[in-house]
């Protein structure tokens, strides 16, 4: 029995059904990943399991324990909103003792614990600030520490990082994983972005249409996808030869595929090209090796293994 | 090019300068004349209205009823309304609606009406609540209402309880309902939510609500009028009387002006101090 069971959990507003039997079990210390486009149930899977959102059918079980019976202020989940949520009458360190203050922890443990979680997400020459005083990046920590000093069960992460410019998304990703590695706190991370889902997830939960389509390591899911939904939805896919291709796997060789490049894009670390075949249109990805590479409007042939 | 703005702006500022600044300029003058009995208002230049009103415990006394009565008004129209505006805000769809009607349909309402209102239901012995409450025996004399300062103040902050539920209202909808979520998620009961997240952030709506509450019930003219009348006489229904009745317009000019210039002071002092208090919070 896992940690955290969601079983045939429903959600439906209306008519609409927003969340559709979904079954997931999720182990002590895992980080997995809610990946799916926009609309698909994410959020409201989430809600769920915080208490905010009433699931229309369906059970949750924390160790066992009906979590549905406890009321949302007593689940003791951390929760990272995707708009922070912050207090913004409280200074930063208002912001992360409140949960401890809640808990009944006296203050001299509180003031200890706030410094501590402060050190680990790197923000302890803020304490003093008010959470406006701050960066998105900066205030996206805050919400992180928040939630993390309460010790909680389980870390809930709705679209953290969705807010942040690309570069500090990559460092907030890496940085994410590493203090969740640290505290070993089970973790829920919502998100629409496939790259950060594979990066920072032990396992993925695609979701459509407010159901699971597959659940299972990044690799396996990008690499065996179980629908044809998956394959496309974590990276771009090719249809050659009956088969689908992920771009990256195919290579330009002395013989194969017969085409003409149509397109060649420079993206710095890799070259994007559309190949016209007679298959129609492929998609290639090449490593930026130093090498020459083919040029638009080249005859070449396209090469890839039995996948 | 640079003189656009204002050359656009400069009707308006004529209008303003005729309808304001001039009338304004025309009492502070009209304040240093003198006044007599028999020979009427002289233009000479003297600081004997000025002399009375601050000298005479008569003025001390009703600018001293003046202020208290606004800022008993303020803090019930705060007390009633910051709690009205947020049940307000947590109605559903049809009924929220419906209520926000309820409670701004009274500015549709002249004041003179909704304060006679009050004065039918209290006034003296045909007043229909006390009559009811005399019939029903459970008091013997009729509730002193009219003429008195409790009942300028409730009638005055049943007419400026809009004021107040408006300005909190505005800052209510600025919350972020996940923000009191993330309070509930840290542990927070209702209550714990309420004191310790909501009010501290609609703070700055009520104080902004205060300040125009307090600016309106202590200029208010129509209510003290009809419920204090004659024998509870505040700043506003004093300077008219000295219009209209005494006839000693430089007097009731030097009432008039005093009025305006300690409610201007008090306004811009409490703009300042709230404005201090939450830059820093919120910005
Ligand atoms: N309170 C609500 N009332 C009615 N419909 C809702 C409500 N909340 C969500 N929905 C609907 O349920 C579906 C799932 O919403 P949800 O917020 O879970 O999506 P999501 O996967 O988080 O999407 P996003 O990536 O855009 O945040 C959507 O179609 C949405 O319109
Ligand atoms: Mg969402």
């Amino acid at each position: 029995m896992a940690f955290l069971e969601l079983d045939k959990l429903s959600k439906t507003f209306g008519s609409h059904l927003a969340v559709d039997g979904l079954t997931l079990g999720v182990e002590k210390g895992e980080f997995v990943s809610l990946l799916g486009p926009s609309g698909c149930g994410k959020t409201t899977t989430l809600q769920m399991i915080a208490g905010f959102v009433e699931p229309s059918g369906g059970s949750i079980r924390l160790e066992g324990r009906d979590l549905l019976a406890v009321k949302p202020a007593r689940r003791g989940l951390g929760i990272v909103f995707q708009s922070y949520a912050l207090f913004p009458h409280m200074t930063v360190a208002e912001n992360v003792g409140f949960g401890l203050e809640m808990q009944g922890v006296a203050a001299p443990e509180r003031i200890k614990r706030i410094g501590e979680t402060l050190e680990l997400v790197g923000l302890s020459a803020f304490a003093g600030r008010y959470p406006r005083q701050m960066s998105g990046g900066q205030q996206q920590r805050v919400a992180l520490a928040r939630a993390l000093v309460i010790r909680p069960q389980i870390l809930l992460l709705d679209e953290p990082l969705s807010n942040l410019d690309a570069k500090l998304r990559e460092e907030m990703q890496i940085e994410l994983r590493q203090i969740q590695r640290t505290v070993g706190t089970t973790t829920i991370l919502v998100t629409h972005d496939q790259a950060e889902a594979m990066a920072l997830s032990d396992r993925l939960v695609v979701m459509n249409h407010g159901r699971a389509e597959q659940i299972g390591p990044p690799h396996e899911a990008y690499e065996r996808p179980a629908t044809p939904f998956v394959a496309s939805f974590l990276g771009r896919t090719n249809l050659v030869g009956g088969a689908t291709v992920r771009p990256e796997k195919i290579s330009f060789a002395a013989q194969g595929l017969a085409g003409k490049v149509r397109t060649r894009i420079f993206q710095g670390n890799h070259w994007l090209y559309q190949v016209e075949t007679t298959d129609g249109l492929v998609t290639v990805i090449r490593q930026n090796t130093g090498e020459a590479m083919p040029a638009e409007g080249e005859a070449v042939h396209l090469a890839w293994g039995a996948a | 090019m640079k003189s656009a703005p204002y050359l656009l702006s400069l009707p308006a500022l004529l209008l303003f300068a005729v309808i304001v600044v001039v009338p304004l300029i025309m009492t502070v003058l009209l304040s240093f004349h003198d006044w007599g009995q028999y020979k009427g208002i002289e233009p000479v230049f003297i600081l004997k209205n000025w002399h009375e009103v601050f000298t005479d415990s008569y003025f001390l006394e009703m600018f001293w009823r003046t202020f208290r009565i606004a800022f008993s008004v303020t803090v019930l129209a705060a007390l009633l309304g910051a709690p009205e505006a947020y049940i307000l805000n947590r109605m559903k769809s049809p009924w929220r609606g419906i209520f926000l009607l309820v409670i701004l349909g009274p500015l549709l309402i002249s004041v003179v009406a909704r304060t006679l209102g009050w004065a039918l239901l209290f006034g003296g012995n045909s007043g229909l609540v006390n009559k009811a409450l005399a019939s029903i025996g459970l008091i013997d004399a009729p509730l002193p209402f009219m003429f008195t300062e409790t009942g300028v103040i409730v009638a005055l902050t049943h007419v400026l309880m809009p004021y107040m539920v408006l300005a909190v209202w505005a800052a209510l909808q600025r919350l972020d309902p996940q923000v009191e979520n993330a309070a509930v998620a840290l542990g927070a009961g209702p209550f714990t939510v309420l004191r310790r997240i909501v009010l501290p952030q609609v703070m700055p709506g009520i104080l902004s609500g205060a300040i125009i509450v307090f600016a309106l019930a202590a200029s208010a003219f129509a209510t003290p009028a009809i419920i204090g009348g004659r024998r509870l006489k505040v700043a506003s229904t004093l300077a008219y009387d000295e219009f209209l009745n005494t006839l000693n317009w430089p007097l009731g000019a030097a009432v008039a002006v005093l009025l305006l210039i300690a409610l201007v002071a008090i306004v811009v002092g409490l703009s300042r101090l709230v404005e201090r208090r939450y830059a820093q919070v919120f910005g």
